[in-house]
């Protein structure tokens, strides 16, 4: 195989073993390096704790229990938060590409608020909430919504026109037009959305619960900082990253289903 | 000259329209007694975008069954044409009329795309062509007698996009002809082929129209098409009929035969001259 030709193939084509190993490859050496460089006091651990420490602290915590509580806090916030923000956003994408009067009525209004960072409430969010649960799901639903709005909306007007006529042509009702022709053909786009929105989640959780809450990933590791704990705190920061690439994998995994019929997905 | 040019100007009655040579009328009396197809007559047909009148008065009558070519320069009103005859616009003024009640399915169109749904396989696609009675017991069966009919039996169960343009357009005719119809309008369905795939595709439509039977109205740049398929070709010009040529050449037709040639010379000379008075 050509380097051109390993370009231009998407890399959601082959992905069993080889190319399920090779993305691990810099991660690993990574790790190893930075263990290499702690056991040596090259970086000292009250900058750094080498790597085994921080799965030592990691197995501690799991015993105890504290580990899996909280990060199924925050999965938990963030699933709902998603859902709730996800789901508005879906049906403004839906009512405002489909209906011009809606997106006369609504659309300007939610530019105006897009262009307000979501993060910027959380004093205001916290004087409405205090440290409650909600104040972390209102945050997480807003951050999710405007991807998915945006996307959704911008995947519906993009749907081929000529394709929308075909359908009515052939004589398919609205229910049909949108089911066969119109949701389909905004799918590539609502999943551009989806991959956004769940960045934002996890920013807005870590942010949201690192400030204001008493519980979570976040929680863990500022009580971690308080107690001068830094393997916690390094440990914190490591299952975000690997909560964050688990909720894009499974996003692809979604893609790759549901868009079986796009070039970009086909085997050769 | 040999050719049998006619001006079909308003004032011609529509019913001495079928004044065709003797042997273009044995050849469309014998397709009639087997034609599935619906006669169509246009009167006063009239259609403006704006300030721009495009169709400024077509009369038109065409028999049951027959195929109908339509030339003209880039940009006035086949398409337009077209689009008001399967119904697709609405009309300015004056009418359009199959002679009988119509149902949807009893006229199709195709485009010089071939709009099929990316995202469902061919099968599924030509379905789409069965209108109501896709939920039909003998769906399948009867998309698949279609694909049949089209040489695309094998491509069933494939994505359209890893099918050629000409096959896509198969696919095409296939989902246009699964329900039957009795008029079939193509928009310059082979334009965007390469030659010898456009042969092809002008074999199979030529022989699936004579096996159906249908009305063919058939939009095309390609003079050497029109002549080849046609019994018959109009020629537009500002928004009227300008010209409206009888091909006598029998079935099948051999493709660059002298009648043919000289007939399609005949007919851009006209197209040719029409450009030069503007
Ligand atoms: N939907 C439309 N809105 C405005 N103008 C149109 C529309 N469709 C066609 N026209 C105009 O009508 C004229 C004829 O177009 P068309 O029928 O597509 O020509 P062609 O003979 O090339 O198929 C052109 O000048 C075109 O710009
Ligand atoms: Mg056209």
């Amino acid at each position: 195989m050509s380097l051109i030709d390993s370009i231009s193939r998407p890399r959601a084509v082959r992905l069993p073993r080889i190319d399920g190993l090779i993305q691990w490859i810099v991660p690993l050496a990574i790790i190893a390096i930075w263990q290499l460089a702690s056991v040596t006091g090259f970086v000292p651990t009250r900058v750094l704790p080498a790597p085994s420490d921080v799965v030592l602290s990691g197995w501690k915590l799991l015993l105890s229990g504290e580990l899996v509580r909280n990060i199924w806090v925050s999965f938990w916030r963030a699933s709902i938060g998603f859902l709730i923000g996800g789901s508005i956003g879906f049906a403004f994408g839906l009512a405002n590409g489909l209906s011009q009067l809606s997106a006369k009525l609504t659309d300007t209004t939610l530019q105006m608020v897009r262009n307000v960072p979501h993060l910027a409430l959380i004093p205001l969010v916290i004087l409405w909430f205090g440290i409650d649960e909600s104040a972390k799901l209102f945050l997480v639903a807003l951050g999710v919504f405007f991807p998915i709005y945006l996307n959704t909306l911008h995947g519906i007007r993009t749907v081929d026109p000529q394709l929308i006529e075909m359908g009515r042509i052939y004589g398919m009702t609205d229910g049909e037009l949108f089911r066969r022709v119109i949701f389909p053909g905004a799918l590539p786009s609502i999943f551009v959305g989806i991959r956004f929105a769940l960045g934002i989640m996890w920013l807005t959780l870590i942010v949201a619960e690192t400030i204001a809450a008493s519980s979570g990933l976040g929680y863990m590791a500022m009580q971690a900082r308080e107690f001068m704990l830094i393997d916690v705190v390094v440990l914190s920061i490591l299952i975000y990253a690997l909560l964050g690439k688990l909720a894009d994998s499974a996003s692809r995994v979604l893609e790759r289903l549901t868009l079986s019929w796009h070039p970009a997905f086909q085997k050769r | 000259m040999q050719t049998a040019l006619r001006t079909a100007l308003p004032e011609t009655e529509l019913a001495s329209q079928a004044n065709f040579a003797p042997h273009a009328r044995v050849v469309r009396e014998e397709r009639l007694a087997q034609t599935s197809g619906l006669p169509l007559t246009i009167r006063g047909l009239r259609k403006s975008f704006g300030d721009n009148e495009v169709l400024r008065g077509i009369d038109l009558h065409i028999p049951a069954g027959q195929f109908v070519a339509i030339v003209g320069k880039s940009g006035c009103g086949k398409s337009t044409l077209l689009r008001l005859i399967a119904g697709l616009d609405k009309i300015d003024a004056g009418s359009i009329s199959f002679g009988q009640d119509v149902k949807p399915e009893d006229i199709r169109v195709m485009f010089q795309e071939p709009r099929l749904l990316p995202w469902a396989r061919v099968l599924a696609n030509v379905e789409v062509g069965l209108g109501r009675d896709r939920a039909s017991q003998d769906a399948d069966a009867r998309a698949e007698r279609a694909l049949t009919e089209v040489g695309l039996a094998d491509k069933r169960h494939q994505w359209p996009s890893v099918l050629s343009g000409g096959q896509k357009q198969r696919v095409a005719l296939a989902r246009a002809l699964v329900s039957r119809p009795r008029v079939l309008a193509l928009d310059e369905p082979l334009g965007a082929l390469d030659a010898l795939t456009r042969i092809s595709m002008q074999r199979l439509l030529e022989r699936v129209w004579r096996d159906q039977g249908f009305t063919a109205i058939l939009v095309t740049h390609d003079v050497a098409e029109a002549v080849a398929l046609a019994d018959r070709v109009l020629v537009i010009e500002e928004g009227r009929i300008a010209h409206d040529v009888v091909v006598h050449a029998g079935r099948p037709r051999a493709r660059g035969s002298v009648e043919l040639a000289g007939l399609e010379s005949s007919i851009l000379s006209h197209l040719l001259s029409a450009d030069d008075r503007t």
